[in-house]
């Protein structure tokens, strides 16, 4: 069938193309998700500073959470596609003429892009947590910074896991959008490849399954992982009730909790 | 010689219009172990979390060896390393096993060694007798045996003062009784305790002194056999009978 055959010539002609633009699609998306739970996770423990005692504390508190609200909402408000050639042209623009290098470019759009809305997954996890948490660390004299870092940020992390790997797959979805400003990505690829080959279905078919297979792997592992995470809820102790003397040890149970 | 280490002063605390402590007033000496009993909603708790700065008094103040605590020159969180909290809820960190609960506060906040801080957690968590469950998480003990695990904490930290907000509570009525037996043992050890609690004959047997709070002011402090045996306010008579259910 002319389907099949023209496909496989267009793997077999634009296999490295294919490869680049699956790898530059990969790298974003993955640093991009990382870089944007940092950003979330710094907003998270800005935003919940406890209330400043002095008049000009308060002040500077007032106008952080104004920003870190403003940058919320204009980056979960507008489409990324828009926010990439504002941002690339807007730099262009400030710095007569200089175009930031591709690549990095791409990295910072996906990144403050999921930082919007990892800021609003990481609140409702902090949210979330036990108040006896809070305060049970204050109690024994830990800063807001300790408290966020030793306990809420690793209970955060662990039951936010699901909204992040979501975030990742979203984002190798979406990082077709950065053909726009010219990153060669997959979608990009896939444009170049068409107008060479002539052939604008079966091409788009070929990346179609690409994405599907990275997305489909990308959550089977993660989902793996969250699965591991969650941590097994039974446990058994080992030793003898008899003898006080033989060594009593609490032993995670291996089966499966799911 | 008493030796003044905490002094609540005029201490108010106010919930929008709700005067939850009305000018407290009260003197806790180096070694003793203060009851605070009252009626349910009379500021028991709130004394003990202001106290701690967990609640923000609205007046009044709060002396620790002669310092204001809420003065700029006193380190809120070294204040707070120094006076321990045990709560009703136990409040262990959930990401941490019993081991570890015990010796990241002494690590972050005191800036121990590790291994120095590891020692003093063994040493206070085979204290409490709870040896046996280092590494267990807080989900995989029971109530009576994070409890206790919660005052290893405290205690880990070589607290001048421990404030208990009953912490017998929430436990089931088999457990009650191992977790007063730690606080029963610590009481003679010199450590200063303010203990919130509805066990009556813990009140009586280990406390030197006893504190009846009623709707937020101090209505009777005093030694714990006047206090149960010879009442002064009719206030006191009242909740003594309805707890104890004589007479
Ligand atoms: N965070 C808060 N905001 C508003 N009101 C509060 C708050 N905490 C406590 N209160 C109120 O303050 C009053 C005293 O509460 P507190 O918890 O100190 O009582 P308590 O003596 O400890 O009672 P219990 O024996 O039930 O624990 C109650 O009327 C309560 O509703
Ligand atoms: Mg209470």
């Amino acid at each position: 069938m002319q389907f099949f055959k023209n496909v496989w010539e267009t793997l077999v002609t634009y296999h490295s193309l294919l490869l680049e633009g699956l790898g530059y699609t990969m790298l974003i998306a993955l640093t991009g998700t990382i870089i944007g739970l940092i950003i979330g996770i710094i907003m998270g423990i800005i935003r919940t500073i406890p209330r400043a005692k002095t008049g000009f504390g308060r002040v500077v508190q007032k106008v952080g959470n104004f920003i870190i609200s403003a940058y919320v909402e204009i980056f979960r408000g507008t489409p990324m596609m828009v926010q990439a050639m504002v941002i690339f042209w807007g730099y262009a623009f400030i710095a007569g003429g200089n175009t930031l290098p591709l690549v990095p470019a791409g990295i910072f759009i996906v990144s403050i892009n999921t930082g919007a809305y990892m800021t609003e997954i990481v609140r409702g996890g902090i949210i979330s947590i036990d108040k006896g948490q809070f305060e049970g660390a204050h109690a024994v004299g830990m800063t807001h910074f300790q408290t966020m870092f030793h306990v809420i940020i690793p209970q955060v992390m662990r039951n936010i896991l699901p909204s992040v790997s979501n975030e990742f797959v979203i984002n190798i979805k979406d990082t077709s959008v950065l053909n726009v400003i010219g990153v060669m990505e997959l979608f990009y690829q896939a444009e170049k490849i068409q107008s060479m080959n002539l052939q604008i279905f079966e091409t788009y078919v070929i990346i179609c399954v690409i994405y599907f297979i990275m997305t489909f792997a990308v959550t089977r592992i993660l989902r793996f992982f969250e699965k591991k995470l969650s941590g097994k809820k039974n446990y058994v102790i080992c030793g003898s009730q008899s003898d006080p003397a033989a060594e009593i040890r609490v032993m995670e149970d291996e089966g499966d909790v799911r | 010689m008493s030796d003044k280490i905490l002094e609540l002063s005029h201490l108010a605390k106010k919930f929008g219009e709700n005067e939850v402590l009305k000018d407290i007033n009260l003197t806790v000496n180096r070694g003793e172990v203060i009851s605070i009993i009252g009626s349910s909603g009379s500021g028991k708790s709130t004394m003990l979390r202001c106290i701690n700065l967990l609640e923000e008094p609205t007046d009044g103040k709060i002396y620790f060896k002669g310092q204001d605590i809420q003065s700029k020159e006193c380190k809120i969180t070294e204040y707070r390393s120094k006076v321990g909290m045990v709560f009703q809820s136990f409040n262990l960190f959930n990401n941490m096993t019993a081991l570890e609960n015990c010796i990241r506060p002494q690590v972050t906040v005191l800036k121990r060694k590790r291994a120095d801080a590891e020692k003093i957690a063994r040493e206070f968590i085979e204290k409490v007798g709870m040896s046996a469950y280092v590494n267990a998480r807080p989900s995989q003990l029971s109530g009576g045996q994070k409890q206790r695990i919660a005052i290893a904490r405290a205690l880990s930290m070589n607290p001048e003062v421990i404030l208990f907000d009953e912490p017998t509570s929430a436990l089931d009525p088999e457990m009650v009784g191992e977790v007063l037996a730690v606080m029963r043992d610590l009481s003679t050890t010199g450590l200063t305790m303010m203990v919130v609690t509805h066990e009556m004959q813990f009140a009586r047997e280990v406390s030197t002194r006893v504190v009846f709070m009623d709707s937020g002011v101090i209505l009777e402090d005093t030694v714990p056999e006047e206090i149960f045996t010879n009442p002064k306010e009719a206030r006191t008579r009242e909740f003594l009978t309805r707890i104890l259910g004589t007479n």
